[in-house]
């Protein structure tokens, strides 16, 4: 295969500049403008309290999204994968929703049930515990939209892994239990890391589906991206774009974890 | 010959246990909550439903949506598919950092791609104020919505087509080349049709995340009724402005299409693995 061919040529630049152009041209936009506003007035408007709890806030969904969703996402891998039943497709198919379903859509099926006239929210609210319009109602939301992650990443590499290495740990006389900590858990260790890391930059980054159940309540309610949001409405410029350029640095972060895992998941 | 040693009655019971866990959890976060919104969006009837969804405001973003969605695709599968060639095929310079910023987008949150692109294009920008000056209006105008999408489904063809082309056996491109076939032609008769069902697959996911986009669209081209504003920026205006009945209309569209597509994406991986056998 000869690279000096004219054609060739043409079509390598043609997609980089394409790429360069819709992809890391935005990236240096947004570098470029906050670099504009000075590094102390980033700093100080990173430095307000709305940010500071904005971005704490998306700190406890995040913490709370990955450990819920982690234990379950393991479970449905095991039962969809080790066990039979009818209707496992059906489940599977349902598996996937969440990344099919709008973020809007979302949230708002959320109001439905758990508003305070909802079929369950109703009930809540009797008993004077408030889920949407509160922290319990963004973290539903971010459960729904991160759940098939985990699961996703875990199956194949279960259904690689077999099941022979777990049958000798039971007839070396391993409880399940054991056999799960000690050979289940260990085979699916990357999967599982690659699973969490796609649960926490999709949480971080959630914006659509935690502004509808939310309410945007200032200083009560708004997670990092609504943060965002809020301070471009209000033309704070400056601040918004320093808001938006750390959480690009913090998925970018992210991205070369995936990216490094994916490497390692492949060699072994 | 394992049967009589494995502590069965216990497992068993943990299996039912761990099943039940499962079906709870997927029952209660996904199938209630799209159940209960489809028996509320019935409760009016179909009729009430229907008049809904047919308001020229709701139509308006409805087509807004599909159209923009549309033009996105058509542009990813030929820039998807030439990229993931060049990745494949091709070696140059740069070829792996390129490979590794692929994914950004996915990685990047919505709202961020948003700003990123009011950054570049906005009227404040140096681009956005020539363009301005050109009387050309990308942000709040149909074409900012357009490079919205393109932004954030770009991985999607990509991602679908470079495996399958990895894992593609030259030997018949070199057989048509030997029997003096032209570039154009064995691309088109030969790598082509067994791209489809990949190209089809990152097509159908870029699609639907197209319909349901909301973050970086409200950055990039706002709100503005029967101008700008898409059916998920039209279903979050109406929750809003108090009025969830006015949402529910275009909800159950939009969630019609997202089953719909999963059917599609289920069917064409049923259909690869049939012709593969």
């Amino acid at each position: 295969m000869k690279t000096n061919n004219p054609g060739r040529l043409l079509l390598i630049m043609l997609v980089v500049g394409w790429f360069a152009v819709l992809i890391m041209l935005p990236v240096y936009g947004i570098v470029q403008e906050t670099v504009k506003s000075g590094l102390s007035l980033v700093v100080s408007s990173l430095n307000t309290p709305h940010a500071r709890h904005a971005f704490l806030l998306t700190f406890w969904i995040t913490i709370a999204a990955v450990i819920i969703n982690t234990v379950f996402g393991i479970i449905i891998a095991l039962v969809l994968v080790k066990q039979k039943f009818r209707g496992k497709l059906l489940i599977e198919g349902l598996l996937d929703l969440p990344f099919a379903v709008s973020p809007i859509v979302t949230g708002f099926m959320f109001i439905i049930l758990f508003g305070p006239n909802g079929l369950i929210g109703s009930w809540f609210e009797g008993q004077g515990i408030k889920i949407i319009y509160a922290l319990p109602g963004m973290i539903i939301a971010t459960l729904f939209v991160t759940l098939p992650f985990v699961a996703r990443e875990v199956m194949p590499v279960l259904r690689e892994a077999g099941l022979e290495q777990e049958e000798a740990a039971y007839v070396l006389g391993a409880s399940p239990w054991q056999a799960f900590w000690r050979v289940t858990l260990p085979s699916v260790k990357w999967g599982l890391i690659y699973g969490v890391t796609l649960t926490v930059a999709r949480s971080i980054g959630e914006f659509g589906a935690v502004i509808v159940v939310s309410g945007n309540i200032i200083n009560r309610t708004q997670t990092a991206t609504l943060h965002i949001h809020q301070e471009f409405t209000d033309f704070n410029y400056a601040a918004a774009y320093s808001a938006a350029l750390l959480l690009a640095i913090l998925s970018f972060t992210l991205l070369i974890t995936m990216q490094t895992l994916n490497r390692r998941t492949n060699e072994s | 010959m394992t049967e009589n040693i494995l502590p069965r009655p216990k497992m068993r019971s943990g299996d039912a246990l761990l099943r039940s866990a499962s079906f709870g959890y997927i029952g209660l976060l996904i199938i209630l909550p799209i159940t209960v919104m489809i028996v509320r969006s019935l409760q009016g009837g179909l009729t009430a439903l229907w008049a809904d969804i047919t308001l020229p405001q709701a139509l308006f973003s409805l087509r807004l949506t599909i159209v923009t969605a549309f033009i996105m695709v058509l542009i990813n599968i030929v820039t998807g598919t030439a990229t993931a060639w060049v990745l494949v095929r091709y070696s140059f310079p740069g070829k792996q950092v390129m490979d590794a910023l692929i994914d950004l987008p996915f990685a990047m949150p919505t709202i961020v791609a948003g700003i990123m692109l009011v950054a570049l294009y906005g009227p404040r920008s140096v681009i956005g104020s020539f363009l301005q000056g050109h009387n050309i209006e990308v942000m709040f105008n149909t074409p900012g919505i357009i490079l919205a999408l393109l932004f954030v489904t770009f991985p999607f063809v990509v991602r679908a087509v470079q495996p399958v082309l990895i894992e593609l056996d030259q030997d018949m491109e070199e057989a048509a080349k030997t029997l003096g076939a032209s570039s154009a032609t064995i691309f088109f008769r030969i790598v082509l049709p067994s791209l489809m069902p990949s190209i089809l697959t990152g097509a159908a996911l870029s699609f639907s995340r197209a319909l349901g986009e909301f973050g970086s669209i409200i950055m990039v081209a706002g709100n503005i009724p029967f101008r700008t504003q898409v059916a998920s920026v039209y279903i979050y205006g109406e929750i809003e402005s108090y009025n969830p009945q006015g949402a529910l209309g275009l909800s159950v569209v939009l969630l019609f299409f997202s089953f719909a597509i999963l059917l599609l994406l289920n069917f064409i991986q049923y259909w690869n693995r049939r012709h593969e056998n």
